[in-house]
């Protein structure tokens, strides 16, 4: 590769696919940031995130030839590791959730410990906004979400994936997609309300 | 007044919904419906304050030494992993098969005896019973080893990366016998193999660290499923027929009531 040059996406995979290896370390090193913080998101730490990069630039060199240049190469490989952190992230809490004994029932996970609710020392959703246990809380409650949930609210918030996308990598159709993508929103927000509002949710649906 | 149920907000919010121009001229005339809005909003602004840390200045460096020199791991292809040493007996035993059915063929064709042509079948069918019979002794091991693998204590993952690695080998030997099986119109055989098939696959196609609990799911599949008895019941008509080439396949071999008889 000519130093000091920028070579195109597309040229680079052209020259991978023709046998310059170096040629991928171009594609690794402009997108693999992108993805490290789409796998940190869904995996919630640095070393699942780190693993889910580079297992994904891994397949995404074996599987160069199905790529074909039809694409964007950011856009493929971030499909590779969303799929990857996807399937990871299922199989973390499959382990996870035989290693918790006794198993606390489903749908009392989500509540939130009573005792976290009383005020302490009352500080105002506008001083928690921001704040390192806002962001706890958050990652607590990111937590909470099944797998499919919180790989369809990174991909929709953070990275303003396409709805058709997201039901790509869930292996789901777009109405069922929508669907997560809102009960994600949702149980964040059961989850978030009494820190931020300090109040339960308004009833659904309600005459005014 | 009734109002726009959080649902609806939350649609609003993401953009992907029919009635925005409805909702937008809702939101104008209801102060209540605003306030949930920002509500939910809220939960998007705190989604943005979540940080991501800064994997290091180096970063992308570091992928690309940890992975570079595994690109060369690359998967073999197809025709590469039948030239592994141990795929070659299998291999070997398919060609054999395959050039006598064919030696066969053209035999049946020519206007010879009768007698001559029931000799070509009785010759293929004999490879074929040996050949399954020593391909389904290699999955009783394996169904064997599963079955009888020690309780996993406190082990959070088991490797079955050994198991996983035969049973890819036996996977594509079992497709081939199938295939046969099938077109000597032996239904019995046939329908064990697509079984065994089944169970081969889901081992191979499992990671190679599966948790105690996904280990479990096989054994009891193998188990609910009786295949180790079937796989056995299946050998034992092979020998049978090995030893006296005349007796007829057992048709309902798979039926529990003839299982019993052998």
């Amino acid at each position: 590769m000519a130093d000091g040059v920028e070579v195109s996406d597309a040229l680079a995979v052209e020259r991978t696919l023709a046998g310059d290896r170096d040629a991928y370390r171009v594609l690794v090193e402009r997108h693999s940031r992108t993805v490290y913080k789409m796998a940190y998101r869904i995996m919630g730490n640095a070393h699942d995130a780190e693993e889910v990069v580079q297992e994904s630039f891994l397949r995404g060199y074996q599987k160069l030839k199905q790529f074909a240049g039809n694409a964007n190469f950011g856009t493929w490989v971030y499909r590779i590791a969303a799929n990857y952190a996807i399937d990871r992230l299922r199989q973390r809490n499959a382990d996870e959730s035989r290693r918790r004994v006794p198993s606390k029932p489903v749908e009392d996970s989500l509540e939130v410990d009573p005792l976290s609710q009383i005020p302490d020392g009352s500080p105002s959703p506008e001083r928690l906004a921001g704040s390192a246990q806002l962001a706890d809380r958050m990652q607590a409650a990111l937590a909470e979400l099944s797998p499919a949930e919180r790989t369809a609210i990174v991909m929709r918030h953070w990275d303003g994936s396409g709805i058709e996308e997201i039901a790509v990598v869930l292996k789901s159709n777009p109405n069922a997609t929508k669907n997560t993508v809102f009960r994600a929103v949702q149980k964040l927000r059961r989850a978030l309300t009494p820190f931020l509002e300090g109040k339960e949710v308004r009833a659904i649906g309600t005459e005014g | 007044m009734k109002h726009r149920t959080e649902e609806e907000l939350i649609v609003y919010r993401d953009g992907e919904t029919k009635e925005r121009t409805a909702v937008a001229a809702h939101l104008q005339d209801c102060a209540e419906c605003r306030e949930e809005l920002a509500r939910i909003e809220a939960i998007f602004g705190a989604l943005d304050a979540m940080p991501v840390p800064d994997p290091g200045e180096n970063y992308e460096e570091r992928v690309w030494q940890r992975i570079g020199p595994r690109l060369g791991e690359r998967k073999p292809r197809w025709w590469e992993s039948v030239f592994v040493p141990r795929r070659l007996v299998a291999l070997g035993g398919v060609v054999v098969l395959v050039i006598l059915a064919f030696v066969a063929g053209r035999w049946t064709r020519q206007p010879v005896p009768a007698g001559d042509q029931v000799d070509a079948a009785k010759v293929r069918e004999r490879v074929l019973v040996v050949a399954v019979g020593e391909h389904l002794g290699r999955t009783e091991m394996v169904l064997m080893e599963l079955e009888n693998a020690p309780e996993p204590k406190g082990q959070k993952t088991i490797n079955i990366s050994e198991t996983q690695r035969r049973a890819e080998d036996l996977v594509e030997e079992n497709r081939l016998y199938r295939q046969t099986a099938l077109k000597e119109g032996d239904q019995a055989m046939a329908s064990t193999l697509d079984e065994l098939e089944r169970v081969l696959l889901d081992i191979a196609n499992s990671p190679d660290e599966v948790t105690p609990a996904a280990f479990e799911t096989i054994r009891k599949r193998i188990e609910e499923q009786g295949l180790l008895f079937k796989v056995r019941v299946v050998k034992r008509g092979l020998n049978e027929r090995k030893v006296n080439p005349d007796a007829k396949p057992a048709e309902n071999q798979t039926d529990g009531t003839e299982r019993k008889k052998i």
